[in-house]
């Protein structure tokens, strides 16, 4: 079924796309939702009719050609529906993180101009309400879920059912039925068909315009180059304002004519996985890494026989897996003992996960341990990586089947062109490339080349194979006082790549030497806690162990070993580290809304810390404030230990590993 | 209030209980009125559960009389006070460990299956057609407690917080017309407290149940309810809206003194 070869080129709007799919192939399973414990499920014909009945309902409220309406919450069909039903208008949608918190929802829907907001549920209602004076714009707000909502009286608020019963009312009547065709024909492809603010790693988020036309192109293209097709499923659980989402689902999803399952909630998205057996997944780095994780904790405690099984086919899966997915030549012996351990440890592995129908698997985000992506490739996931960013409607490098590598990420998608400024910046022009920040024209202006070329902030170079590998942010890429190289991504990855620890903050610009924060994972490093007999009541109890920080001392001790076998970053290891006293969090601001460290708030809020790191102290202290979930702040008072750890000798004679 | 919605669901007038030479109630009455929330407070000992036990029929006591939806009774066992609508969750977590989530609560929908145990076993014809509606009741409530990660998972390995959440619904699967929590939130952190506290105000506001709940937690007491009953060794100290029994000094130095 080559969709890509049915669809015909007058779709150049998700809302023609979606009109499209409901003639060709109406009866085709479009959505899902898992609701009361059942998948509901929706063909392209039913979708076609609730998004108009929507779009009807919407025009009834007043929204219009041009106006932003925004979306905040969780993956949910009728608010897909609602996405579609704004492009259907001419109206501009704009999907906010669910989980940002009411002041900041608040300043981004004050950016976007939004006059509608379609809410998922009382919480989302609840963070719009409590700003609602700093919201003169919001007319009306939409929601999902009735539940609590009952006896609110709040002018302008409505349930989306309601709206959309009204919009279907509406639509018997010939000539509004007429009107809305009128108005899908009306949208055209360089119209902007989406607001998508990106996360805020380097500081205030910003809104970036797509375009339906282009976006649609780039997702043709990457639907043609993994080859999905109408019978492919997703399941939809990725952040709904994030562009892996957005491209990934939604827009491959209206291209291809694929169904799109949305889970029934955020806890049960694992167990749903399972239930729908997808067969192109998308997953960040530290997903893979705590489903292993969990894999390797339950084998912990798993029966000797068991236990043996695991480890004795691992390693059968470690010798030979990548290699028989990649289509090399190896002797019978290691196919048979592979065959007999997919029967034994693989397929039944895959399946606990979910992963037993994945034909494509994407990774991307933050770098990927290469045990970690071993590990899932050597049980024959196709895991591939790629490289993207908002500003691209997502690629701008992919990894093709059988070319694969956990350090890189691939050569240039379909269509994209990549080049290295001479500062070692990734630049690109792609089909899917952003129109602009919306309401910052100089923002767009600073983001692209006299050319036309995105710059991406991102440092990289092109391997020998083509495939291009990204080291740091450039501004972050610093240099000690003696003038060696500093990418503190690169050292803090390094550290990121032991299960133990959660997250690291790597200091080196413009110092002596190295040093490092460290977050301790704490289901890992809990569930050791657990078989050696070592009690706490908290994460900074546990933290403070001296025995965990004899445990972290040995990783970071590994590192450095490592490190001093890179001619280019011998002299950039570890010195001095300590274990922080609280978890970093977004809610706290150290974290972008994408669990990115904010390099420079931490290096405010920790200061103190970071002083002893250089100040020869054996211990510091810190009073931070934190935030708890419902809003109130409180002050957490910690001291950490800080801890020496000697540096190897430079190894000349050493390959760059 | 309208006139219905004042009117009394239940009375306990003059009740005395004793175990031999112990006396866990003494001459209590109060009422309970349809549509409220009632909490029944007081020092440990005080005779709270024992009343509870009193009013859902465990406990039959020797003296007093008890009005229920009109009709008075001296006795009544428990399986006739759930047959009338009268359901309950207990201080220690009463469920079925080793079932999961969404079997306990399809527990509570036994008094309601119409069809025989033969039916039910050949699962066929109405008696499917009747698990199919009382399923969707109980996925209902799974949605309204918000756990439909453990829908699947043997109660015995959930932590504390959530077992009583399902005890709660398994409770609210009878469709109660009065429903009697015995310290719903005991051994909750503030988190799972709020949650809970949400809870029971949705299933009086939205669900229509009247609810009699006893908690030691004054701050959820206050919040709660709409009258306060106070119980000190066995006898009725004070009775009232809280504001009012809050300020009442017998209360003050009976319970409340003991947290200052």
């Amino acid at each position: 079924m080559g969709s890509a070869r049915e669809t015909s080129v007058a779709s150049d709007t998700f809302a023609k796309l979606l009109r499209e799919h409901a003639v060709r192939r109406g009866d085709r399973p479009a959505f899902r939702h898992k609701d009361f414990g059942l998948w509901q499920t929706w063909t392209w014909a039913q979708v076609y009719n609730e998004t108009r009945a929507s779009a009807a309902g919407l025009i009834g409220l007043g929204l219009d050609r041009g106006h932003t309406m925004a979306i905040a919450g969780a993956n949910r069909p009728k608010l897909y529906w609602s996405m579609t039903a704004a492009q259907m208008i001419g109206a501009i949608p704009a999907p906010f993180y669910a989980d940002s918190v009411a002041d900041e929802l608040a300043t981004l829907l004050e950016h976007a101009e939004a006059s509608v907001v379609i809410a998922q549920d009382q919480e989302q209602v609840d963070k719009i309400l409590s700003t609602r004076d700093r919201l003169p714009r919001v007319r009306h707000i939409l929601y999902d879920e009735p539940r609590g909502l009952g006896d609110y009286d709040e002018p302008g608020l409505h349930a989306l059912a309601a709206v959309m019963a009204k919009g279907r009312a509406a639509l018997v009547d010939a000539i509004a039925s007429a009107d809305l065709d009128r108005r899908i024909d009306a949208g055209k492809g360089s119209d902007p068909s989406v607001i998508l603010y990106t996360s805020g790693t380097t500081g205030r988020s910003k809104g970036v315009v797509l375009s339906g036309e282009r976006s649609i192109v780039a997702a043709r293209s990457t639907v043609a180059f993994d080859r999905l097709t109408e019978r492919d499923e997703v399941l939809a659980y990725l952040p709904l304002a994030w562009v892996g989402d957005h491209y990934l689902n939604y827009a491959q999803g209206y291209v291809a004519g694929f169904c799109m399952a949305c889970p029934e909630s955020a806890d049960t998205a694992a167990g749903d996985l399972r239930e729908i057996g997808p067969t192109f997944h998308f997953a960040p780095p530290r997903v893979f890494e705590a489903l292993l994780t969990g894999v390797e904790i339950r084998m912990e405690d798993a029966g000797a026989v068991k236990k043996w099984l695991y480890r004795r086919f691992m390693e059968v899966a470690k010798r030979w897996g990548e290699r028989i997915a990649n289509g090399e030549k190896v002797p019978f012996s290691a196919r048979l003992a592979y065959g007999l351990g997919d029967l034994l440890i693989y397929a039944p592995l895959k399946n606990a996960l979910g992963f037993s129908r994945i034909r494509v698997a994407y990774t991307a985000g933050e770098a990927i341990g290469a045990d970690l992506f071993a590990f899932y490739r050597s049980i024959g996931l196709n895991l591939k990586q790629l490289y993207g960013q908002t500003e691209a409607f997502l690629y701008v490098t992919a990894q093709a089947d059988r070319a694969v590598r956990s350090d890189a990420v691939g050569p240039p998608a379909p269509d994209v062109y990549v080049r290295i400024a001479s500062d070692g910046e990734v630049q690109f022009k792609s089909p899917g490339m952003f129109v602009g920040y919306f309401r910052e024209d100089d923002k767009t202006r600073e983001a692209l080349t006299e050319d036309g070329y995105v710059k991406t902030g991102d440092a990289g170079f092109f391997e020998a194979d083509g495939q291009l590998k990204i080291v740091d942010r450039a501004k972050d890429v610093g240099r000690l006082v003696n003038g060696q190289l500093f990418p503190p991504k690169y050292i803090e990855n390094k550290l990121k790549f032991f299960p133990n620890i959660r997250e690291a903050v790597a200091i080196g610009d413009g110092r002596e030497f190295v040093t490092a924060m460290i977050n301790i994972e704490l289901a890992s490093v809990g569930n050791w806690a657990e078989r050696n007999n070592v009690s706490y009541a908290s994460y900074q109890e546990l933290a403070a162990h001296p025995r965990v920080t004899e445990m972290i001392g040995a990783h970071v001790d590994a590192v450095n070993h490592a490190l001093s076998r890179e001619p280019m970053m011998a002299a950039a290891q570890i010195r001095r580290f300590l274990i922080l006293p609280k978890e970093l969090d977004a809610d706290d601001g150290e974290l972008t809304r994408t669990q990115k460290v904010r390099r420079r708030f931490i290096a405010e809020r920790y200061a103190p810390l970071i002083d002893g790191l250089y100040n020869g102290a054996e211990e510091a202290s810190i009073a931070a404030e934190i935030t708890y979930e419902d809003g109130r702040k409180g002050k957490l008072v910690g001291a950490s230990r800080i801890v020496d750890t000697p540096p190897y000798p430079k190894a000349p004679e050493a390959r760059a590993a | 209030m309208t006139e219905a919605a004042d009117a009394i669901l239940l009375a306990v007038e003059n009740v005395s209980l004793s175990f031999g030479g112990v006396r866990a109630i003494s001459d209590v009455s109060f009422d309970i009125r349809k549509g409220e929330i009632r909490a029944i407070i007081g020092p440990n000992g005080a005779g709270k559960t024992s009343m509870l036990n009193v009013v859902n029929g465990f406990y039959h006591p020797q003296e007093g009389r008890i009005t229920y939806r009109g009709r008075t009774r001296s006795r009544m066992k428990p399986h006739d006070a759930a047959e009338q609508g009268v359901a309950r969750t207990f201080q220690n977590v009463a469920l079925f460990k080793g079932m999961t989530t969404l079997d306990n609560i399809m527990t509570g929908r036994s008094l309601k299956m119409k069809r025989g145990l033969i039916w039910q076993a050949l699962r066929h014809g109405p008696a499917l057609a009747e698990e199919i509606e009382h399923r969707r009741v109980c996925e209902e409530i799974i949605d309204f407690l918000e756990i439909e990660h453990i829908r699947k998972v043997p109660v015995g390995a959930l932590p504390y917080g959530l077992q009583k959440r399902v005890e709660f619904g398994r409770a609210l699967a009878m469709e109660p017309t009065l429903l009697l929590l015995d310290e719903p939130m005991a051994g909750m952190n503030l988190e799972e407290k709020e949650d809970m506290s949400r809870f029971v105000v949705e299933a009086n506001r939205q669900r229509g149940a009247t609810i009699a709940l006893i908690e030691h937690d004054i701050g959820v007491v206050m919040d709660l309810s709409d009258r306060v009953l106070v119980l000190e060794y066995g006898r009725k100290i004070a009775d009232g809206v809280p504001e009012v029994v809050k300020a009442d000094p017998k209360v003050i130095d009976a319970y409340l003194g003991l947290g200052h």
